[in-house]
């Protein structure tokens, strides 16, 4: 075990002078002195843990909005309330800040006078003998040492103690690093402030589901994304411009449906360059210049083709959501432009269409078809209900495209017409004789793609806090003392004598202050 | 390998159960333990009745302290074996699962508790003095392993895609090793406060218990060395789990559940460790800050897998 050991706080200043200081001034400074004390610090401390729980204890919006949302359902009374505390966003809340910020400003004005004392000290040397040595809670007397105070200061720096030779004493002092290393840890916190602000500055973050295929392939760009958020500094045009196509997905799986590994294989066109393969998956994300792209989730889109009265063919390819690990997919093939009447390019009133389902890749072998039993398409089901009618899309609501919109059913303008089970290759004729085809699937993917341009600051920043505090727990400052002096003895001309002090708690002082005396003694055997 | 792990599960729960049951006996005979003082005190009031009372009293205490010593040494012989069987647990487990046995969280509070139990044996072998805090240590080892046992068990299962990576060894190791000597370092607190309270002369259980631990500022320092050697540990765990999180989930930090437990937790260590630097600031009260953090170690532990979804949900309970 590493010999850690305490110290005591640095000695609080002394209290202001009762001279003619202004009142205001006065209040200012004791003020000042009261936040930058260590006591102030502790309980700032344990306040910005204390803040932190709400965050863990009620659902937050930054990490789950849908969570927010269900519990301000459940709970009308208090949800707004708390939302208007910052409760369901605490990290980002102003009063969280205050603490943070109130600690960041003691921080600073504690370290900063602490540096300027330190660096004193480094320059400064080590303070002169006491008078009485026998007092210090080290002491020997060299009985067998020739009084050569050059040859004492060689064998301390050696050892690597600090020196300073005055007429016929000599003071050592070890262990600087202990306080450098406190000083580089409460820096760092400071530099980890310092680059998650930068992050959150110039940083941005953007989400996107990317079906396989060249004909879904998609461009950086904020029109692109699903859902993006851009930090205070950055906008639209800052992004780094480079297209990305899913063009396959692989995945492997256990017996029992458990996922092993995933894959997703892309071809990527980055600033000119021609187009390459790249492959990402989870903890591996493909990392370009100024963005990284990470895989979230991964899921089935299947291929649906409508035949419409007029004999039109349509396609679509529907992204269906995952429900569960077994990859079963719930969302909806829609054909707004369906039953168009091409030589008039008008439509019959309520003739579009619209399929909502579940897609099991691997379909039970009875009934009922609702969820997959294997991840893997072993044997492939679209299970749905088709629906014809007025998809209510012309109203400009921007409804999900992955339901259908259940205000049109209620209000009859969309009607069920049926539901059936299609396996790949299979066709259902409706009851108008319009035909749906289940062609096949492709995989899809969900993206994440961020820069955070802080990480580098805060990654230096925790390697430094790291050191910082090791050296600081396991340092030890001591110093020690030798004086050559007349014996008191007939036998031998002088006497060296010697005392040790650990400034800090150090249990195992004793035995390194024997063995420096012995060290000191083989050396100045003449 | 499986069932040998399972096995051998029983076996370290029963060897602690025997330490604990050894190390109550070390108490109840010691001198000063409650027989002890019982014995003293009928020797005092039978002083003035008749002589064959008083030699009776006399034997009594005249053989505890042998018979105290004797199932002291025999709890330390139980906790070394259960140590060991609790590591073959942990490493029969980490055969059969062909990875490192932590990646669900009943391996996990395998993996802490024994570090725990290591750490206390390292901390016994350089002081011998401290012995009888392994009564709690023994009893913490019994709670936590009944709780694994019963509660947590997960049948063997290979890792998820997100877990599958050398940063699970790093970075869950390291919260293992910090997790299971603040564990320590939290009996030693408990055991300091308790032993204050003896010395206080306050009356009934938990303080009676004080009168077997050693000194008060020897518990403190010990408390001490333990949590600030656990915490540049916890540090590295937290940033190695930062660096993985940023490469599986896109973010260094998000407030995930138990990133946010993680946080209260280093906050409140290093609350101690300023608490312990602070002149004005009373022993006691950094102890009782020992106290409250590893109560937020044991949330992140416990509460946090059970109670709240994350991305973290690898417990695998159901
Ligand atoms: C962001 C908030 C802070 C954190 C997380 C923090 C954390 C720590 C930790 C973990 C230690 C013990 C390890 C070591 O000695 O290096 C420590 C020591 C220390 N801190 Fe802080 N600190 C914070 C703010 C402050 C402030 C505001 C002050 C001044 C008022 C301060 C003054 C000190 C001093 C003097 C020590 C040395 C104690 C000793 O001599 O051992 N810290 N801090």
């Amino acid at each position: 075990m590493a010999a850690v050991d305490e110290r005591t706080a640095p000695t609080e200043a002394p209290p202001p002078s009762a001279g003619r200081i202004h009142p205001l001034l006065a209040l200012l400074r004791n003020s000042w002195r009261q936040l930058t004390s260590m006591r102030t610090a502790l309980i700032l401390l344990l306040l910005l843990a204390l803040a932190a729980i709400p965050g863990s204890v009620l659902p937050q919006r930054p990490v789950n909005a849908d969570e927010v949302t269900r519990y301000a359902a459940q709970h009308p009374r208090l949800a707004p309330l708390l939302d208007r505390l910052g409760a369901f966003d605490v990290f980002a809340s102003p009063w969280f800040a205050a603490i943070y910020l109130l600690l960041f400003v003691s921080l600073v004005g504690c370290i900063v006078p602490r540096l300027r004392d330190h660096v004193r000290a480094l320059r400064a040397a080590p303070p002169a003998a006491p008078r009485r040595l026998d007092r210090l809670p080290q002491h020997a007397a060299l009985s067998d040492h020739d009084g050569d105070v050059s040859a004492i200061a060689a064998a301390l720096r050696r050892r690597r103690w600090r020196v300073a030779v005055r007429g016929d004493a000599v003071s050592a002092e070890k262990g600087y690093l202990k306080e450098t290393g406190n000083l580089l840890f409460h820096f760092a916190l400071v530099g980890v402030l310092v680059g998650v602000a930068l992050g959150s500055w110039y940083g941005w973050h953007a989400n996107r589901l990317l079906v396989a295929g060249a004909d879904t392939a998609f461009c950086n760009g904020l029109q692109q994304y699903d859902q993006y958020g851009l930090g205070y500094r950055v906008d639209g045009s800052d992004l780094p411009r480079f297209c990305l196509e899913l063009t396959d997905f692989a995945a492997e799986y256990q017996p029992s449906g458990q996922a092993k590994s995933f894959r997703a294989i892309a071809a990527l066109d980055a600033d000119g360059s021609p187009a390459r393969s790249v492959s990402f998956s989870v903890n591996h994300p493909l990392r370009l210049g100024g963005a990284n792209v990470y895989l979230i989730a991964h899921g089935y889109a299947p291929v649906v083709r409508y035949t419409d009265r007029y004999g039109q063919r349509q396609e679509t390819v529907a992204p269906f959501l995952t429900q569960d690990d077994m990859l079963t997919g719930e969302g909806v093939a829609a054909f707004p432009d369906a039953n168009v009447d091409p030589k008039t390019g008008q439509r019959a009133p309520r003739q579009q269409v619209v399929f909502e389902g579940l897609y099991l890749p691997t379909a039970p072998d009875r009934g009922p078809f609702v969820r997959s039993t294997f991840p893997a398409e072993r044997s492939p089901a679209l299970n749905i209900v088709a629906y014809r009618g007025d998809l209510g899309l012309d109203a400009g609501i921007p409804g999900s495209v992955y339901r259908v919109d259940q205000h049109q059913v209620e209000t009859g303008r969309l009607k069920q017409v049926g539901s059936k089970l299609l396996r790949v290759g299979q066709s259902w004729t409706l009851d108008d004789g319009t035909t749906v085809e289940f062609v096949g699937t492709r995989p899809w993917v969900a993206l994440s793609v961020r820069h955070d341009p802080g990480e580098s600051i805060v990654l230096g920043s925790v390697v430094m806090l790291l050191a910082g505090l090791m050296l600081s727990l396991t340092g030890k400052r001591r110093r020690v003392w030798f004086r050559v002096g007349p014996s008191p003895t007939s036998g031998r001309s002088t006497l060296v004598e010697a005392g040790g002090l650990p400034r800090t708690d150090y249990p195992a002082f004793a035995e390194e202050f024997a063995q420096l005396i012995r060290d000191v003694e083989t050396s100045g055997k003449g | 390998m499986a069932a040998l792990s399972d096995q051998l599960l029983v076996v370290a729960i029963m060897a602690y159960l025997i330490a604990m049951v050894c190390h109550a006996a070390e108490y109840a005979f010691g001198s000063r333990g409650a027989v002890g003082r019982a014995a003293t005190r009928e020797l005092v009031t039978a002083g003035g009745g008749g002589a064959s009372v008083t030699t009776e009293a006399e034997v009594v205490v005249a053989e505890t302290p042998r018979r105290a010593a004797l199932a002291g040494r025999a709890a330390v012989g139980a906790l070394v074996v259960a140590a060991l069987a609790h590591l073959g647990c942990v490493l029969s487990r980490g055969v059969a699962d062909g990875r490192v046995p932590w990646g669900n969280m009943y391996e996990f509070v395998l993996a802490v508790t024994f570090v725990g139990s290591a750490a206390w044996l390292v901390v016994l072998a350089r002081r011998p003095a401290v012995r009888h805090l392994g009564l709690f240590i023994a009893l913490t080892e019994v709670l936590l392993l009944g709780l694994a046992g019963m509660v947590l068990y997960t049948p063997i299962t290979p890792l998820q895609p997100a877990l599958n990576s050398y940063w699970l060894a790093i970075h869950v190791t390291a919260a293992v090793v910090a997790s299971g000597i603040f564990l320590v370092g939290f009996v030693s607190a408990a055991m300091y406060l308790i032993r204050l309270g003896y010395d206080e002369g306050r009356p009934g259980f938990p303080f009676t218990l004080g009168a077997r631990v050693p000194a008060a500022d020897a518990l403190e320092r010990l408390t001490f060395r333990l949590n600030a050697f656990a915490f540049p540990i916890w540090t590295f765990a937290v940033i190695a789990g930062a660096i993985w999180a940023e490469s599986a989930w896109g973010r260094y930090w998000g407030w995930d559940p138990k990133e946010t437990w993680a946080f209260i937790s280093w906050v409140v260590y290093a609350g101690y460790l300023h608490a312990r630097a602070t002149a004005s600031v009373k022993r006691s009260t950094a102890a009782w800050i020992v106290v409250v953090a590893w109560a937020t170690m044991l949330m992140n532990l416990f509460g946090v897998n059970l109670f709240f979804s994350g991305l973290h949900s690898y417990a695998g309970v159901k």
